[in-house]
Parts: C-alpha cells; sequence; structure tokens
C-alpha cells in the first residue's frame, strides 16, 4: 500500500522501525505517523465507538476528529494520526474512555 | 512564564505570514504549531497555486511552505518557533496556556496574539458514513502526499470542488483508481481546469448525485449513489452500486476558532464563511482587543487569501504594539489590493458577502 513512484515527489523514507499492534509484529518507517504507518501494514480500523462498538479508522489526519485514538504505551487517547512513530512502541485498540493513570 | 511580544498560533500560511510581516515591521514574535512541522497543509499540497506573483502562484504549496521557512530564518533573531506546542486556552488575564509534547504545561504571557487556527473537514450524513475507509479528501491528501501511503485501490470522491477535483487527479498520481466523482449540485464546483483535466483521464463527474449509503462490515466494501432533484431530494430508482473501498469526503472546511469563541469573542454564523467567525474590524482584530484573527478561522478561503490576510494581521498587531512602519498605509493598501484582486469572480463576491457580515468600522472591545 506504499507508493513507490511518484510523478512529483521523492519519498525520502527514514529508517526502519519495528512495533506491535496489538501484539502483532509490523514496521513502519521513522517520520511516520502511527496511523501511517498502521494503514500502510493494511490496518484500518483503529479503535471501535464508545457506546455502539462500531469500528473506527482515522477521519481528519491533522489531530483534530479523534477518530483515531489509540493506547501507545499504554497511554490511552493518544492522537495517532499525529504521533510521529517510533521504535518498540507498543500499539493497542483502545476499548472504553481509557483511564489516567 | 514565558513573555513574548506577538503570539501567532498557527504555523500555516496565515500564521506564518503575520509572523514574518510583524517582523519585518520590528516586532518580536513566537509561533506555536501543534504539529512537528510547520507550513500547515500546505505540505500536503502538490498543485500549483493560481493568484498572482505576490502569493507563489505557479509554485506548489509544498513549495510555498520551504519558501516561508526560508524566510523565517532570515528574521531568526526576532522570531522564536515552537513546534509541537497546542494552545489549550486563552485567558481573561491575558496568559495562554500551552502543552509541549502533550506532557509539559507551560504559560506565555504576549503582548497580542493573532489566531491562525485554520480549518477542518467537514462530514457528510448518510448511514455507515462512519465506517473506515471513509476519510476526509485532504487526510487522504496528507496520507498520500506526506506519509507516501495509498489510503485503498478505489475510489469514490464526494464534493466536486477544488479540493475534490484536485484530491482525485493526486490519487491517479500516486497510483490510485478513482471510479467517479460526484457532487450534489447541478454543476462542477471547482475550477474547469481541474475538472477537465480528470475527466480527460475517463473519471466520471457526476453532478446532482449524493451518497445514500455506506456498505461494509468493518470497512468500506461499497457505495450506494442515487440521484438528487433540484431541492437535493434523493430521486428513488436512481440508486447505483458501486465497489469501492475508499470514500474521500470533500464538501468543505470549517473554521477551527474554538480558541477566540473561548475567550469571549463576539462570533457569528456566517453561511458564505462556513461556519461560526469572530466579529472583527478591518485591522483583524476581535472584538477582544489585541487578539487578531486570519486565515480560514477568520472564514474558509483558499491558502493564497490566507498569506494575505495573514500579513495584515501581523502588519496591525505589531502597529498596536507601537512598531508602526512609516510606510504602514501603503502596506496596508498594498495587501488589501491583493486580497481585492484574488476574491474577484463568483466565488469571491460571495465571500465578500459574509466578510460584510463581520467586520465592524468600530473598534467594538468587550
Amino acid at each position: 500500500m506504499r507508493i513507490e513512484e511518484h510523478p512529483i515527489l521523492d519519498f525520502k523514507r527514514g529508517k526502519i522501525l519495528n512495533f506491535t499492534f496489538n501484539g502483532e509484529k509490523l514496521t513502519g518507517y521513522e517520520g511516520e505517523s502511527i496511523a501511517a504507518a498502521l494503514h500502510a501494514a493494511g490496518v484500518k480500523v483503529l479503535g471501535e465507538s464508545l457506546n455502539l462498538h462500531r469500528p473506527r479508522g482515522f477521519y481528519c489526519a491533522i489531530g483534530n476528529c479523534s477518530s483515531c485514538l489509540m493506547v501507545v504505551n499504554g497511554v490511552p487517547n493518544v492522537k495517532t494520526c499525529v504521533t510521529e512513530l517510533k521504535e518498540g512502541m507498543v500499539v493497542q485498540t483502545q476499548r472504553g474512555k481509557g483511564v489516567l493513570k | 512564564m514565558k513573555t513574548t511580544e506577538l503570539l501567532v498560533i498557527g504555523g500555516g500560511p496565515a500564521g506564518l505570514c503575520a509572523a514574518l510581516s510583524a517582523a519585518e515591521s520590528g516586532a518580536s514574535v513566537t509561533v506555536v504549531e501543534r504539529n512537528n512541522r510547520l507550513g500547515g497543509q500546505l505540505i500536503k499540497q502538490t498543485h500549483m497555486f493560481f493568484g498572482s506573483r505576490e502569493q507563489y502562484a505557479s509554485t506548489r504549496g509544498i513549495d510555498i511552505a520551504k519558501i516561508l521557512e526560508a524566510e523565517l530564518i532570515k528574521y531568526s533573531r526576532q522570531i522564536e518557533v515552537l513546534t509541537d506546542t497546542a494552545v489549550l486556552g486563552l485567558y481573561e488575564d491575558g496568559v495562554v496556556n500551552a502543552l509541549y509534547k502533550e506532557e509539559d504545561y507551560f504559560k506565555i504571557k504576549p503582548k497580542a496574539i493573532v489566531a491562525a487556527t485554520g480549518a477542518y473537514e467537514k462530514s457528510l450524513a448518510f448511514p455507515n458514513n462512519d465506517l473506515p475507509g471513509i476519510y476526509g479528501a485532504g487526510a487522504v491528501q496528507t496520507l498520500m502526499n506526506v506519509y507516501g501511503v495509498k489510503p485503498g485501490n478505489n475510489v469514490l470522491m464526494v464534493g466536486a470542488g477544488n479540493i475534490g477535483l484536485i484530491v482525485s487527479y493526486q490519487l491517479m498520481q500516486a497510483g490510485v483508481r478513482v471510479a467517479a466523482i460526484l457532487d450534489a449540485a447541478p454543476k462542477i464546483g471547482g475550477y474547469l481546469v481541474h475538472a477537465s483535466k480528470i475527466a480527460r483521464m475517463g473519471v466520471p463527474i457526476l453532478c446532482s448525485h449524493t451518497v445514500k449509503e455506506a456498505i461494509g462490515k468493518d470497512c468500506l466494501e461499497k457505495a450506494v449513489i442515487c440521484m438528487v432533484d433540484e431541492r437535493f431530494s434523493p430521486i428513488p430508482g436512481t440508486e447505483k452500486e458501486l465497489e469501492v473501498d475508499v470514500m474521500c469526503i470533500s464538501v468543505g472546511l470549517t473554521p477551527l476558532c474554538e480558541l477566540l469563541a473561548m475567550r469571549g469573542c463576539e462570533m457569528k454564523y456566517v453561511p458564505q464563511l462556513s461556519g461560526s467567525v469572530p466579529v472583527r474590524n478591518e485591522r483583524y482584530e476581535t472584538t477582544i482587543e489585541n487578539l487578531f484573527v486570519a486565515g480560514d478561522a477568520s472564514g474558509i478561503e483558499e491558502a493564497s487569501s490566507a498569506m494575505v490576510e495573514g500579513r495584515l494581521a501581523g502588519l496591525c498587531a505589531a502597529a498596536k504594539m507601537g512598531y508602526k512602519p512609516a510606510d504602514f498605509d501603503e502596506r496596508f493598501k498594498g495587501y488589501a489590493a491583493q486580497l481585492k484582486a484574488l476574491r474577484s469572480g463568483p466565488v469571491g463576491e460571495h465571500i465578500l458577502r459574509g466578510i460584510e457580515q463581520i467586520v465592524s468600522k468600530e473598534d467594538r472591545h468587550v
């Protein structure tokens, strides 16, 4: 799902980073958002709605709509569309509103 | 507590131009940007801009962002940039509350503020519009042009305005099929030059059409589209199913001005400006003294006009703080003339009818 050739843009991808999504080992590139790395790996469902538990993906990709909230390294409500992927991140689907520690 | 002369909230086209303009007048400026890079939505705009030379016409948005950043460096002694910093609140005592990297809270006390907070994409109401695979057209543009990731294989574009047309073209540049572009209006809203380019590539542009329903279990699998009559009501019996895994919603933007509303600026709902926007004077100052606004936050337009508005707001905010250049009137009139030129034509007339409703001739500070 990655663009390899483009008439205008030259994607200079950073180094490969390892992370997990619900325990599954995935890779992404340095400099990209968590949501972009997940999407490139074919993961479109990022979470679920609070009451009806309907699947949720990102919508705005600029950190505004809260449709992409996930648990990252144990912290809930992380806006994965604007949070940069880091080596070893543990990314999980969020159920419910999340708990502040 | 951090102090500064001018605080610019938002590092997009309007904010950067406000910072540059105020610095040119002699003011010290702090730009706060919630993302990790400057440029706002310019960073995903691979198309060339219209307008005139002053607004970087015939230059791609991505390159305009670089030009503005290079200009910032010229003023590096006056302009400080804080990325990864979100402004959370503006308070009555003039203190601004900000958050760095979602971790560290701090306070800023500026003498004046330009809010250039931009806009966000509207949604459209239809059954299952929340299925993953249904994204804002701008979101897909970010995914493709910033991260180099395809949104899917087969796209339905909803909305034939400029964003819908441009993103459709960019999808094809990225090697993604666009099944159709539809718009509820009886004619194409965007520039004909964009529309004909797309039509030549064999993509049907269906006017007087809307989405009736999205179908899919976990993600979008199909879209049901139908024709609408002149009152935008669906016409029974005209339904058609399209097998698409992505739907882009491109039905306009809404100004992002919660911070201004929260601070108590007088707000007004103006349909021509696409939402609730602050009442202001001709110098871009809201009804709260020393709080200015520019760009999409003061009404949805294009990045070209956002940049000119930013220059104006920065000029006026600096003047208010005592940095009034000798050629103030000339510069003010020059920018106003640029805006007038950008707002010629039917779309511009529509915008001007909106602006008339929010600009008060006298100061009405509350």
